[in-house]
Parts: structure tokens; sequence; C-alpha cells
């Protein structure tokens, strides 16, 4: 029997196989695309309009003059939608672990960093477009951006997307059951989304608390949300570019680690389903 | 000829625990060795080890001659698993879910395709391939899932109590269906189980418990006269 892994196109196999199957749930929940949709939705159509009366911007890059809140605020919600898609990822991760299901990926020939990137990549896609059904519904609300900014945002989306979601699925590595999936919610979605520079500029922050500004600063959120606002507008942040690159690295190598039988938490698990 | 299962002294303890105790078994190819203990002998535990869910950090695992430390991407190519709970996805029909566990092996889809369609006929689920996994009776899930198994042509079956759950009719028709395939495809079969019944006389069998492998031989030299139940009995004081 020929060995799967030293044929290059199986390794190739392998990533469709996982792509599609990622693509087949997504397709099968119509509820979660719903959710997915209706969530960045809600906030640019009455959020966003209340605050706009409440809350002024001064021009900051990568805006050439003033804009509407709700012109600042679209690159913080689909770096939301990436947050919530890549939280969906780890859900199914725990779900897959506790019906058994991960047990199939689990014992396949492949080595697990490679399982997992794919699952990873396969998750982003996804997200994907669920932002560009994102975008276009707030193109029509007004929310236009430069026309290439559409396509210069795909690589921060590719970026911002993987490191959200390696986050996730290290997250999954240490929840143990899908009941404690609210605590996750708890304090890490939330807490992510609001000490970033999704809703309100970081200088506004620095303004009622140095302390929260600082928070944000070093919350890896806010530079999936710069990364984005700024690929959007045809520029590049290096320093958001960095910080999100070094994230993703981090996440990516502690999820594999936790996933590896040999390391990480499962090598000290007490049985039970994988 | 290379054993299609090879396990030299291993040992593996949760904490203080100790699940598994220098076991050392061999499978033989084309052969049903049947893994019998009861409830908490370590046979689960046994099994994540040579699926490699569990890292085997003492001792020596060798699949079809590769050592699943060292090679275990070559090991793992070579086991078809079914597990004790159910191992595929519920939200897919059968036939996604064997295209997906195909692609898993690096089979593309239009080899996989034929093959669905000669392990679906094997396990006689071909009408039901369209099927969602929670359409399907018990039966028809486990027979599912070892077509799942099959999917890439392992050269050994690792079978979990494979038929935990099912009625009689249904446990005696996967009981067969693994005879078959060894007999007809050659593949070898470790079959855990705590169900005497299941066992055959000229069956390799092994006695596990309590962590320790007590006994390794033919079903009917292990039972002697006295039948298998009396000597399961006698060797490890409980009843199974």
């Amino acid at each position: 029997m020929s060995h799967p892994t030293a044929r290059a196109g199986a390794w190739v196999t392998a990533f469709l196989g996982i792509a599609r199957r990622e693509m087949l749930r997504f397709l099968n929940q119509r509820g979660r695309f719903l959710a997915a949709l209706v969530r960045p939705l809600v906030w640019l159509f009455i959020f966003a309009a209340g605050f706009r009366a409440v809350l002024g911007l001064s021009i900051t890059p990568p805006y050439q003059t003033y804009v509407l809140y709700e012109v600042y605020v679209t690159p913080g919600l689909v770096a939301m939608i990436q947050l919530f898609n890549g939280m969906q990822s780890s859900l199914s991760m725990v779900y897959d672990r506790e019906t058994g299901a991960m047990r199939t990926l689990l014992v396949s020939p492949f080595p697990r960093w490679y399982l997992l990137g794919s699952k990873l990549i396969a998750g982003v896609i996804v997200s994907i477009i669920q932002v560009f059904t994102f975008l276009a519904i707030a193109y029509w609300w007004g929310i236009r951006p430069p026309v290439w900014g559409y396509v210069t945002v795909i690589p921060a989306l590719i970026l911002s997307g993987l490191m959200l979601g390696a986050m996730g699925l290290f997250l999954s590595s240490a929840i143990r059951q899908l009941e404690n999936f609210a605590g996750v919610m708890n304090f890490v979605i939330f807490p992510m989304f609001f000490a970033s520079s999704a809703l309100y500029p970081l200088w506004r922050m620095r303004e009622s608390s140095p302390l929260l500004h600082d928070i944000c600063l070093y919350n890896p959120f806010t530079h999936a949300v710069e990364l984005i606002r700024f690929a959007l507008y045809l520029q590049v942040n290096w320093t958001s570019l960095m910080v999100v690159l070094g994230c993703l690295a981090g996440f990516f190598g502690a999820a594999v680690f936790m996933y590896d039988p040999q390391k990480g938490l499962w090598a000290r698990r007490k049985g039970g389903p994988a | 000829m290379t054993p299609a299962l090879e396990i030299v002294d291993v040992s593996h303890s949760f904490g203080a625990v100790a699940a598994l105790r220098s076991v050392s078994l061999t499978v033989p190819r084309g052969g049903f060795t049947a893994l019998l203990g009861v409830n908490g002998a370590g046979k689960t535990t046994l099994f994540s080890l040579i699926t490699r869910l569990y890292d085997n950090r003492s001792g020596v695992i060798r699949v079809g001659g590769h050592d699943l430390r060292r090679e275990p991407g070559r090991a793992l190519a070579r086991l078809g698993v079914v597990f004790q709970s159910r191992a595929m996805d519920a939200d897919l029909t059968i036939r996604q879910n064997l295209i997906y566990h195909a692609s898993l092996h690096g089979i593309p889809g239009r080899l996989a395709r034929p093959r669905i369609a000669e392990v679906l006929a094997q396990v006689d689920l071909a009408d039901r391939a369209e099927a969602r996994v929670t359409a399907l009776s018990g039966g028809q899930a486990r027979r599912a899932e070892i077509a799942r198994a099959l999917i890439h042509r392992p050269d050994l079956l690792l079978l979990d109590e494979a038929t935990v759950g099912l009625d009689v009719k249904s446990r005696a028709e996967v009981l067969a269906l693994t005879r078959r395939l060894i007999e007809r495809d050659g593949v070898s079969a470790l079959w855990a189980t705590h169900i005497m019944d299941e066992i055959a006389p000229d069956d390799d069998l092994v006695v596990l418990h309590r962590g320790a492998v007590l006994r390794q031989g033919r079903a009917a030299q292990i039972a002697g006269g006295q039948g298998l139940t009396r000597a399961f009995l006698d060797m490890t004081g409980v009843a199974p």
C-alpha cells in the first residue's frame, strides 16, 4: 500500500476534504450564516446610527477626511465577523470532540499541524464569504471604501482570520465541555471586542482612561481591526501586520502543542472519548 | 511474516492510576483476535494508544512493522478504526462522511466514489448512501462506521466494543460482517469485547484485566475443558 503522505496530491486532497466538510456544515447550518450576518448589521444599522450623533471623530489614518461613524465602525464589524467565526470553529471543535467526530480527523495519517492548519484555513474561507456578504450590504447602506480596497483587504482578512481562528483552536484545546463555552463568550469574545479600536478610536480611549487605552493597544484584536481598516483604504499598518503575524504564530503553535498527543493537555487527559 | 500489530511492554497511567501495565500482544495477519476484558480493563486506553490519540511513552507499538512513534503516518495509514461511540459527522450523509474520511487518507473523489459503492455494498448499506447519520438505526450506524473504517483499505481493523448498544440481530450481523471481511479480503482485526459469545473457539484471544495481559492464545486452549466463561472467572475472579 502506498503511503498517502508521500504523495503531494494526497496533501491537497486532505485539505480539500477538510475544507469541503467545513463548507457543507456551514451550508447545512443556515441559522449560523444568518446570525453571523445579522449581528454586525444590527451594530451598523442601529448602534452606529445612534452613536453618530454623540461620537465625534477627528481625522485619523487611514482616513483622509472626516468620516461618518458608520464608516469608522465597519472594519471593526468585519473583524467581529471573523472573531465570532473563529469562536464558532472553536465551538465546533469542542462539539466534534464531545460527539467523537474529531477522532476521525486525528487518526488520519497526516500530521496534526497540517490537519489543524487545514481546518483553520477552511474556517477563514467561510469567514471571508460572510465578510463580503456584509460588505455588500454595507455598500448599499452607503459605506463605500475605494473599489480596490475590496481587493487589498483580502490578504488582511486572511491574516486576521487565521489569527482569530488559531486563537479559537487554542481555546478549544483547553475547553473540556460544550457548556464551558459560555465562559469563553464572557471572558474572551466580549472583552476582546469592546477593549479594542473596533468601536472607538484609541485616542478617545486615552482621553477617558490611559489604562484602558493601553489594554486596547495590547489587544491583538485591535491590530486585526487596524490591519483590515488600513487595507480597506489601500494602506498597510505595519505595526498591526507584525502583531497579527506574531499572534498567529503564537496561537497556532500553542494549538498544535495542545493537540499533540506527545505534549500538551491531551497527553495528560484522563481518558474518555477524544 | 510481520504481524499486523505488535505491542511490546506498553504501560500507561493517568496520574497515579495505572491503566495499562507492561502490555505485550501480537495480532497476526489475516486473523481475528479478540481482546477480552471487563469494563475498565484498559481496552479503550489501549486502543487510544494504538490510534495515537494518546502518546505511548513506554514500550513499542508497531502497525505492519511501522513504529507508531517514529513513523506515525505510515502506521496510521494501515489502520481502520471503529470506535466504541459514534465517530461520524451527524450533520452529513453517509456518502459525505465517507468522502471526507477518504480525503483524510489522501484519496481523491474520483477514486473514492467507486470505493464508497464497494464498501457500502460490503456492509449492505448501498441504498442508504444519501441518508444522514442521524436517520440510521443502531445496527446500520455501526455498519456505516465499519464502511468508514474500510474506505482506505486498511490492513488492520480495530473495533472497540463495536456491538455495544445493539440488539442481538444487529450484533450478530456486525460480527459476521467482520469475520467475512477477514476471510474474503484478508484484513486482520482486533476486536475488543466483554461478551464471551462473540468469541469463537478458533479465534486468537487476549485476556486483559486491570491493565495487564493475563493470557494470549487460541480461545479453545485458554478455555480448556471448562468453557471460556469459567476460565475467565478463574483467571480474573470477576463475572464478565
